[in-house]
């Protein structure tokens, strides 16, 4: 792949960034940051030309262009931080599911409009809150930069979100079954949204990012709060949580997606599109 | 094209104009914009109610084709490309339900008469994408054919057609630019992707000439189209058109145009060329198009798979009226 | 077909200028706050607009054609509204 990134904006001095002690850890953040947003833009995507309407087939659109650019973004930065030459392509087109980091929540099947909006709901709750903590305070000024970029975005995302998860629980019977029925299966996927582990220990000791548990408090009152107003029942919080994505052990699907994804790269190896 | 073999009414000769429709044609001829409200010939409203809907839903069947390689798209960047290009088609049949809208119909039953078959939608994208260099053919080809009759109406005489025409030109512009810019890519690029452009170009040539519907020379029905101003040129003219763009950007490539007839022709200052083959194009408009009937189920599902989403939406709308309403009654 | 259709919305976006607002389409939506965020996914996907507003459709009252008349003519004839109206000469400059 020749391709080279096109984020050409005067980028701020980071120490960060040629840290080596902190580099496999960084850079190991960073493609948790950028997978995320890159799996759970392809999900969004496949809404395309398949809306229940067209007003959403549009907006639906539109949230999985902002989480692509993130990606670029986000794996942009992870690839400078390697230093071994690779872009944000040949992250996202050129690693196998055991090197993606993102959560499993995201990787989950699209499902249907209730499923959909559902995880965005409580993807974008825990984005959000991130990325306004990463704007703000992150030690890393390339972090907090991107960061206030992804922002702008991510909080009109989180509005539309919870605007149709109120919408929907408190609609008819059956609209508010299958918000009830969609909560209850994404459910236990949001433990990993805050289950640090060692990378996410030294990205914090280094003030690049917060400690996830704090951020888990905020973000119970604030779905809490949005489901009672949908007239859902919020699980058990601390229940089961499925784990190993951001470590690499993923569900079945994600080996489906890249496949998908990845199809073109692998089959013509070098060439440039 | 978008709107192939749209009905229309017999030319209606002057003298047995009544004075309301002649007192209309005037205005059409003058150049005026009729508006919703205006009075119309029945005949007017009625045709620009099914050319309005028919390129309405191939705007949005439209999506499907390329929208099948949005999650296959080779970089990131690709991928946003095409990912804006096939929303901004979604925009588009918004825009033209809406302009179809003003005359009557709603758009739900506009859905409804293409879910059942009753309405339309372009030829064109019942032919399946199959390799990447296909993206390229649809922007290059398909939008290029495209916008050669969504130029010209811009002009057309009724307002909203007409503003929706010029918004869509304006947003389109970048399509087929980037149709081209992949083929481009592909073009040049290894062994493998030129024999994947070519092969895309094999396959779309034809059905994108028969994208401007069969000659219309002794059509009645394009002659009253284009006394109301709703169709502007001949299918033929701008068939013509299209070859003589598009066969030096072929050559540029260095891809062949498939056809052995073609040649330039001094006399006329245009290319000579082949028909495509029309039997096959009124299979495909009779529903035996390769992917006709994906085509439909796939619109079909959405529409159906969304009915609790739109519902539940509405019910929600409905109770927060009354809520509101209470609210401020008990304010009093 | 769905019970009921989503009411249908006209859209008017004022733009980065400052121009006044402008009715740049419709749509369909339940409720004024979806119509907005429609509006805003649908008619801004180019950073046309700072500022949108949604009335629905039936609630506009729009002038009746016949009465076209009456109220444009008479704009017809202050044809001194338009600058062009005035000859300046030219030694006085640009105006």
């Amino acid at each position: 792949m020749s391709e080279v990134e096109t984020n050409t904006v005067a980028t701020p001095d980071d120490p960060f960034v040629a840290d080596a002690d902190l580099r496999p850890a960084l850079f190991e953040w960073l493609c948790r940051m950028g997978d995320n947003a890159l799996i759970l833009g392809h999900r969004t995507s496949e809404w395309c030309g398949h809306g229940p309407v067209l007003e959403e087939d549009i907006a639906l659109a539109n949230t999985a262009l902002d989480l692509i650019g993130h990606t670029q973004m986000w794996l942009g930065l992870a690839g400078e931080v390697e230093g071994e030459g690779r872009n944000a392509d040949n992250l996202a087109y050129l690693r196998d599911a055991m090197k993606f980091k993102n959560v499993l929540l995201v990787e989950l099947p699209k499902g249907d409009m209730a499923v959909t909006m559902m995880r965005e709901f409580l993807f974008d709750a825990y984005h959000h809150l991130l990325l306004t903590w990463l704007a703000e305070n992150s030690k890393s000024p390339r972090v907090a930069e991107i960061a206030a970029k992804a922002l702008k975005e991510v909080s009109y995302h989180l509005d539309r979100a919870s605007d149709i998860v109120v919408r929907l629980g408190d609609g008819t019977q059956e609209s508010h079954r299958r918000m009830q029925a969609a909560l209850d299966l994404l459910w236990p996927y949001t433990g990993e949204l805050f289950a640090g582990d060692d990378v996410d220990a030294a990205i914090v000791e280094a003030g690049i990012a917060p400690d996830l548990g704090a951020l888990h408090a905020d973000w119970n009152g604030l779905v809490s709060e949005v489901l009672e107003e949908a007239t859902l029942q919020m699980p058990e919080p601390g229940g089961y949580a499925h784990l190993g994505g951001k470590q690499g052990r993923h569900t079945e699907h994600l080996g489906f997606i890249l496949a998908e994804m990845q199809f073109l790269q692998r089959a013509y190896p070098g060439a440039s599109w | 094209m978008y709107a192939q073999l749209v009905k229309s009414e017999g030319l209606k000769p002057r003298e047995e104009m009544s004075p309301e429709e002649r007192a209309f044609q005037d205005r059409v001829d003058n150049g005026e914009k009729i508006e919703p409200k205006d009075w119309m010939p029945e005949g007017y409203r009625k045709t620009l109610i099914r050319q309005i809907g028919q390129h309405a839903h191939s705007e949005i069947v439209g999506q499907l084709p390329e929208g099948n390689w949005i999650t296959r798209a080779p970089t990131l960047e690709r991928k946003a490309i095409l990912l804006a290009k096939v929303q901004d088609e979604a925009g588009h049949g918004l825009y033209l339900y809406s302009a179809a809208e003003t005359l009557g119909v709603s758009r739900d039953e506009l859905l409804d008469k293409l879910h059942s078959g009753n309405m339309k939608y372009s030829s064109i994208f019942n032919y399946p994408t199959l390799n990447w260099a296909d993206i390229g053919a649809v922007g290059w080809l398909v939008d290029g054919a495209a916008i050669m009759n969504q130029v010209p109406l811009q002009r057309t005489s009724f307002g909203p057609y007409s503003r929706a025409m010029i918004r869509i030109c304006k947003e389109e512009s970048f399509h087929q630019r980037q149709g081209y810019a992949i083929m481009m890519k592909m073009a040049f690029g290894t062994p493998e992707q030129k024999d994947m452009a070519q092969d895309a170009l094999n396959r779309f040539w034809y059905p994108s000439l028969m994208m401007f519907g069969p000659s219309d020379k002794d059509s009645v029905h394009s002659a009253q189209s284009m006394a109301w101003k709703i169709k502007i040129n001949t299918n033929d003219e701008l068939r013509q058109k299209f070859v003589n763009e598009t066969v030096p950007q072929a050559e540029y490539l260095g891809l062949s145009i498939p056809d052995d007839k073609l040649a330039w022709n001094e006399e006329k200052q245009g290319y000579d060329f082949s028909e495509p083959d029309w039997s096959e194009f009124f299979e495909v408009i009779k529903g035996n198009g390769p992917c006709n009937r994906e085509r439909m189920e796939a619109r079909v599902k959405a529409w159906e798979d969304g009915e609790w989403f739109r519902d539940g939406l509405n019910a929600y709308a409905e109770k927060a009226a009354v809520r509101r309403k209470a609210a401020s009654v008990a304010a009093e | 077909m769905s019970k009921k259709e989503w009411p249908l919305w006209e859209v008017f976006i004022r733009g980065q200028h400052g121009l006044n607002h402008r009715h740049v389409g419709s749509l369909h939506a339940p409720d004024a706050e979806m119509a907005i965020n429609h509006a805003r996914d649908v008619y801004t996907r180019r950073r046309e607009g700072v500022s949108i507003w949604v009335v629905q459709s039936k609630d506009i009252t729009a002038s009746s054609p016949s009465e076209k008349g009456p109220l444009f003519d008479p704009a017809e004839s202050k044809t001194y509204r338009h600058p062009t109206f005035f000859d300046i000469p030219e030694e006085v400059g640009k105006m």
